[in-house]
């Protein structure tokens, strides 16, 4: 076990797929010489050269397609998009053409690329470049979406999507780029997509989240536990496929569930996790599913406001302690 | 009439070349007739954009592609796939949306491909497919193979974003993609000059500072001249360059318009004077090169071949409705990754039986 940054996970994860399979190619705005607006592709053009680590202009609707065009001869590009904020512009690229190209071909061709993305919010950069969009890319068939929220997952869910045969959208988190965790030695280590991890054990109250809100719930729980409130953490891991077997799981022990992202709730990931909830725990729930998002605001720039708008703990904890309130604990 | 003399004066071709380029288009103009046909007896659903008129800028840009090059179209894409060598039965069979379609009937009219033969779709959304043809162009590069990319697209594309980005892409980093605008004069009902601030667009090309070319699109020796040196180019030189080719589609953008409203009567007489089939055929004659028993057995045999692919087509299977979650995703693991998405799905996605449709 090493330790190393959720940046150098990525970049880690890259740096052995580029290794492994001469299929593989990144291509990106500033990934090469600028080593990365967020230095994710650091070292990696020196070691693999230009072709390898494609360095692109800013055409995100041009490049996107390339990689689209290079993953149906068979190639495997890993496509950096600076942050989430920027896929706006190739959003046909993304949604009407990576998401259906095998469908509408009837099966003759496919897509394995990735798009490699940063999200999120918290460093003052407002409206246009702190946002959670990753809800609106797991609404769409055909694609795969993951948003690994830690040292590990960071790592095996990038070699798993760079693996897949289909299109995969990796949400990273910007604010997440400097955590520290510890990572196995194994470079053939891969986390699976489509599973959920329970990642802190309890039996009052279930707390669902991914990407950074997965750090702020585990926090939560911290706290809640000084008053003897046991919360378990279900980090979602990846968005589409969605493990809802494992929240259910969970729920069904807690009988209490709250959703929390950074991501606007409404028509969010927790709005569609409440519905399947609802359903598969009817008769275990002893409150409400309840949903705690950033505040449907346009992101504000000055600090008290952008604090006012994200989910910060001490929202997450409000959200968690009204609920048990509800079902009468606390 | 049109004038033989008029035919390109560097593109001459042998006996068997001239058969080839005019059982083509014959080929695909009756096709698109009976296409059109069947329309309208509602065998085909959905949008049907025919090329009656364009056929000599398909063939004659087609025919100049080798072995392994790849080929991206519009959704203006029946003539694409008949001129690849796509089988007449299965291209007719995808627009009545059976499985025996070149895309399993998920596609249709507008999805056509033929991956065997390196056809990489007909594409829906006006201009998008530049820059996914300059990906084609770029896995060539990045494997160092011998091969070039002919992308056709219509007129309105060059007004799109996609069209410049995939252009820039493609010249600095000198991928072999041939470009061509199979320029009918309309996107939809808006003309290339209400459109476009430089109507002649070949001139886009200095933009990108690659070679641009216009040349007479109802003439298929022309077009094949011109793609075939293009082709070349981009094969040895690594270079992409912009073709236009000028030309008139005779009926209305799909078969819902019947094209009459932006554009004169005078005008569309205008250019079926210009009719490019007749016109080859008048050029192939004049040369000795086919004589008029050939052509009219052409006509004869290429009905009997159209006639044959609707036969076909009307007794194939429709696709199984058990098949519908096919094809969304093709990883080997794909159904195991969303096994667990099944838990409290929408009613009819977690996996019930699909007991309502029968």
């Amino acid at each position: 076990m090493a330790d190393l940054t959720y940046r150098e996970a990525l970049r880690r994860a890259l740096d052995d797929e580029l290794e492994r399979d001469p299929d593989v190619f990144l291509m990106g705005e500033e990934i090469g010489r600028f080593e990365g607006s967020y230095k994710v592709t650091a070292g990696l053009w020196e070691k693999y050269g230009p072709e390898r680590v494609r360095e692109t202009p800013i055409s995100e609707e041009g490049f996107i397609g390339a990689g689209i065009g290079a993953a149906m001869m068979g190639l495997r590009p890993v496509v950096e998009i600076m942050t989430i904020n920027f896929i706006l512009v190739a959003m046909d690229q993304v949604i009407n053409h990576a998401a259906k190209i095998r469908y509408m071909f009837g099966g003759e061709v496919g897509v394995p690329m990735v798009i490699r993305t940063p999200g999120g919010a918290g460093a003052q950069l407002t409206a246009q470049h702190s946002q959670s969009l990753e809800s609106w890319f797991a609404a769409t068939p055909g694609l795969k979406v993951v948003a690994p929220a830690s040292v590990p997952d960071a790592y095996g869910l990038m070699k798993s999507a760079i693996r897949d045969d289909d299109p995969v959208l990796l949400v990273e988190n910007l604010v997440m780029y400097n955590v520290t965790g510890s990572m196995p030695d194994d470079s053939d280590y891969t986390v699976p997509i489509g599973r959920a991890a329970v990642v802190r054990d309890g039996r009052d109250l279930t707390l669902v989240a991914h990407s950074y809100t997965v750090q702020r719930a585990l926090r939560v729980a911290d706290v809640l536990a000084r008053d003897g409130i046991e919360t378990e953490v279900v980090d979602l891991r990846s968005l589409r496929p969605l493990d809802a077997e494992t929240v259910a799981e969970s729920v069904r022990k807690t009988s209490r569930v709250l959703i929390a992202e950074e991501g606007w709730s409404t028509y969010g990931v927790g709005a569609e996790l409440a519905a399947r909830i609802q359903r598969l725990c009817f008769d275990d729930l002893d409150a409400p599913v309840e949903r705690v998002g950033g505040a449907e605001v346009p992101m504000p720039y000055s600090k008290p406001l952008e604090l006012a708008a994200l989910p910060l703990e001490t929202k997450i904890e409000a959200a968690a302690r009204a609920l048990l309130a509800e079902s009468g604990i606390v | 009439m049109a004038k033989a003399a008029e035919t390109h004066p560097d593109a001459a071709v042998d006996r068997d070349t001239a058969m080839r380029l005019f059982r083509m288009m014959a080929l695909i103009r009756r096709f698109e007739e009976r296409t059109e046909e069947q329309y309208t007896r509602a065998r085909i659903g959905g949008y049907c954009h025919l090329a009656i008129g364009e056929e000599a800028s398909t063939v004659g840009a087609i025919d100049a592609l080798e072995a392994d090059d790849c080929l991206f179209a519009s959704y203006r894409d029946h003539g694409t796939a008949l001129a690849v060598g796509s089988e007449p039965a299965a291209v007719m069979a995808e627009l009545f949306g059976k499985e025996t379609g070149v895309a399993h009937g998920r596609g249709g009219s507008m999805h056509l491909l033929d991956v065997q033969r390196r056809f990489f779709g007909g594409w829906g959304i006006v201009g998008a497919h530049l820059p996914i043809a300059t990906g084609a162009g770029l896995a060539i590069a990045y494997r160092g193979q011998p091969n070039a990319v002919l992308c056709q697209f219509g007129d309105g594309a060059v007004e799109t974003g996609s069209f410049h980005e995939a252009l820039n892409l493609a010249a600095i980093w000198d991928l072999p993609v041939v470009f061509q605008i199979i320029n009918n004069q309309y996107g939809m009902g808006t003309s290339v000059e209400q459109s476009s601030a430089e109507p002649e667009l070949w001139r886009r090309a200095a933009a990108y500072r690659i070679h641009g070319e216009r040349v007479d699109g109802n003439d298929v020796l022309a077009v094949r001249e011109a793609a075939h040196r293009l082709l070349a180019e981009a094969r040895e030189r690594r270079h992409p360059a912009l073709l236009e080719t000028v030309t008139y589609r005779f009926r209305g953008h799909s078969v819902a318009d019947a094209g009459k409203v932006y554009r004169t009567a005078e005008e569309i007489e205008s250019w079926r004077r210009r009719d490019p089939i007749t016109r080859f055929g008048l050029y192939c004659v004049d040369q000795g090169l086919l004589d008029q028993e050939s052509i009219d057995q052409v006509w004869s045999d290429v009905a009997a071949e159209v006639k044959d692919a609707i036969d076909q087509a009307l007794g194939a299977a429709f696709p199984d409705p058990d098949t519908l979650y096919e094809h969304v995703y093709g990883d080997p693991g794909w159904r195991e990754q969303f096994a667990r998405m099944r838990a409290g799905a929408p009613f009819g996605e977690r996996g019930e039986e699909r007991t309502w449709q029968t």
